[in-house]
């Protein structure tokens, strides 16, 4: 039981990790149709900025997070005008080859920059130790994620499913042309909702800090994991990548304790398996 | 006419030796990608000889010739070894940041006649690849065997092992268990982590479930190790007085600014510490902080390359500037010399560096985080080295 409890309470945290730094891919990659092998490179620099912050000019955490959201859609939104802007709806590869060419240059500027050591992310001390759950004691960051987790989640889906400018969104999405003659500005719409999961990226690239460490090849190394969460919940579903994140979580690590021998093995069982019952993930829409 | 163009040819043959002429030695090394880190470590090894010693060894000048492998890759590395035999003609090769890259390359050094001075691979085997290698580095047997003695003196009975599943991994596993078993330690459990684990988490609590005293673990040095010592801390283990015992891989100096205080205390055993405390180590210290521009960036690779420098020059000398790979490693064997990192030499038997392993411990030291040497093993050979 006691093991049971454990594993459960690992897996929450993993789990919400995974979602707060793949949601940010899942808006690009559903609602504005953008394949953005960049959204790893746009989470590093968030880290980049909040190790910077806390470490080197001594911010307080909260301030820190705030400001490395904004420094990456700041760095974000003239790649939107130059760069992205020119392959909205362009055919895939396309948008591979570009975005991953955009990773690999923020990677050799990290490099250069940042240098290729770790960065770590100072956490007040409220966040810093162990909390004790009764039946076991668990990192209070890893709580913090569980939070910001099921924040982020509830605030995506008011905004999308609730408000006007949601309306606005899905209407671009699934008929640009007709939403614009209906007088929705779609580019506005576009670069927000670009904005928007840019900063989604850096909130993530910090809270996921403490298990995927800040190094400039953080960029690449993850990239697997968020496109799998992504195909296994339905691009462009909340819900979906919410779902994906904590059943991914629970397979790995339940994997992790019972047979670490296996790798990843059992993880990409239950991709595989997701995938060919649900071809368009768990909550994903039809093409 | 006939004497004097005799004397003449006569004076052309013997004189390539007595004319100064440029020796190359080809570097292979990952110098980008993700272990570029470690690169730069050669690099600052090899410029630190140079500063120290100059670029002449009698009439001969050396050059280096640089090739960047950015990641372990056997079939790219064996093409840079023979690019660089055959079109840059290079006398010596060094480097080898990873055991395949080496053990791609062995095979040519004998057709080639050149020597190979690795600098960092450090599994067993890669000296029996060919006569031809000479390695001033380490053996991941060497530096993990000593941490069961040391283990067995705390007291501990009881170990369980963690290690990356991978060569070094395995390599790390055999020699602990191996050692800690002869000194009559149990070791209750030996688990294998793939090599991308980020969320250590369900590991800690296997580590608590299996009732050990201590954990000996092995992790390549990266962003592995952080989220590994935060997973320790955070889970309890360091409270609940688990020992945590590891090869210095995990301690490496750059990444200790990151693993902060939740490193202090851990007892790793390695062959090099950068706060090695001799002259030799100050003044090497000093010029290859120069040369890699940060002092915080300095790491093992580079007293292996420094070392391996002045292995290559004594070969140079030996033979005074002629391409002779067997009489270059011929007179190295047995080489003794006081290295940055202590008392080394090279075993005649396997060609591989003997040399004293230190048990350390991470301590602050005027606000900067230290592996300080506690204990020291000394002349250690490689243990998991086996005659072909």
């Amino acid at each position: 039981m006691q093991t049971i409890l454990s594993i459960a309470a690992d897996s929450l945290a993993y789990g919400m990790v995974l979602f707060v730094i793949s949601i940010g891919l899942s808006v690009t990659m559903g609602l504005m149709k953008v394949v953005n092998l960049a959204h790893g490179a746009f989470a590093m620099i968030g880290g980049y900025v909040a190790s910077y912050a806390t470490q080197q000019m001594g911010l307080p955490f909260g301030i820190a997070v705030i400001a490395a959201i904004v420094c990456t859609v700041l760095v974000a939104i003239p790649l939107e005008r130059l760069l992205y802007r020119r392959i909205y709806g362009a055919p895939e590869l396309t948008q591979v080859l570009m975005s991953i060419g955009i990773t690999f240059a923020i990677i050799g500027i990290a490099n250069f920059v940042m240098g290729p050591t770790l960065k770590t992310i100072a956490l007040p001390e409220q966040l810093q130790g162990p909390v004790d759950l009764g039946f076991r004691s668990i990192a209070a960051h890893k709580l913090f994620a569980v939070a910001v987790g099921i924040v982020v989640a509830g605030g995506l889906w008011l905004l999308v499913e609730r408000t006007p400018f949601g309306v606005r969104l899905r209407a671009a999405v699934d008929d640009a042309a007709m939403a614009e003659a209906l007088g929705v500005k779609t580019k506005a719409v576009y670069a927000i909702s670009f904005a928007l999961a840019i900063g989604l990226a850096a909130l993530g690239g910090v809270v996921g800090a403490q298990l995927l460490p800040i190094e400039p090849y953080y960029a690449l190394h993850y990239m697997v994991t968020f496109l799998v969460v992504v195909s296994v919940g339905g691009a462009g579903s909340i819900a979906g990548a919410l779902a994906a994140s904590l059943i991914l979580g629970l397979v790995q690590t339940t994997a992790r304790y019972l047979a670490p021998e296996y790798g990843e093995f059992f993880f990409y069982l239950a991709v595989i398996a997701i995938v060919c019952t649900f071809p368009n993930g768990l909550l994903g829409r039809s093409k | 006419m006939k004497k004097l163009f005799l004397a003449s040819l006569a004076l052309a043959l013997t004189s390539s030796v007595a004319f100064a002429d440029t020796i190359k030695i080809g570097v292979v090394g990952p110098f980008s990608g993700p272990a570029s880190l470690q690169g730069r470590n050669f690099q600052a090894g090899i410029d630190a000889w140079l500063a120290v010693n100059g670029n002449t060894i009698g009439d001969h000048t050396i050059e280096i010739v640089y090739r960047d492998l950015p990641a372990a890759d056997p079939a790219q590395s064996a093409a840079l070894t023979q690019e660089l035999i055959v079109s840059e003609g290079v006398q010596y090769l060094a480097g080898y940041y990873y055991t395949p890259d080496a053990m791609a390359a062995a095979p040519i050094l004998e057709e080639g006649n050149v020597p190979m001075v690795v600098f960092n691979a450090a599994t067993s085997a890669i000296v029996n690849a060919s006569p031809y290698v000479v390695r001033t580095s380490f053996t991941t047997w060497q530096t993990s065997t000593p941490m069961a003695a040391v283990a067995r003196e705390r007291g501990i009975n009881k170990a369980m092992t963690v290690v990356s599943d991978y060569g070094p991994g395995v390599d790390a596993e055999t020699a602990f268990v191996t050692a800690f078993g002869g000194a009559g330690g149990e070791v209750v459990e030996s688990v294998r982590m793939p090599m991308n684990t980020n969320d250590f988490s369900p590991m800690m609590q296997r580590i608590k479930d299996s009732g050990a005293e201590a954990v000996f673990a092995f992790l390549p040095a990266g962003p592995a190790t952080l989220g590994f010592m935060q997973a320790y801390v955070e889970n309890g283990l360091k409270d609940a007085g688990v020992t945590l015992l590891a090869p210095g891989d995990l301690t490496q100096e750059p990444d200790l600014v990151a693993l902060g205080t939740n490193a202090l205390g851990l007892l790793t055993t390695f062959h090099y510490a950068v706060s090695h405390d001799s002259p030799e180590n100050a003044a090497f210290v000093e010029a290859a902080s120069k040369a890699i521009g940060n002092a915080a960036d300095l790491s093992f690779p580079a007293v292996g390359a420094y070392d391996g420098m002045y292995v290559i020059s004594k070969m140079i000398e030996a033979t005074g500037g002629n391409q002779d790979a067997a009489a270059a490693v011929e007179a190295v064997k047995g080489l003794s010399w006081t290295s940055p990192r202590g008392p080394v030499s090279i075993n005649p038997e396997n060609r591989h560096i003997t040399q004293n392993i230190y048990l350390r411990e991470v301590a602050q030291e005027d606000g900067r985080y230290i592996n300080k040497e506690i204990q020291t093993f000394e002349a250690q050979t490689d243990p998991g080295w086996k005659a072909p």
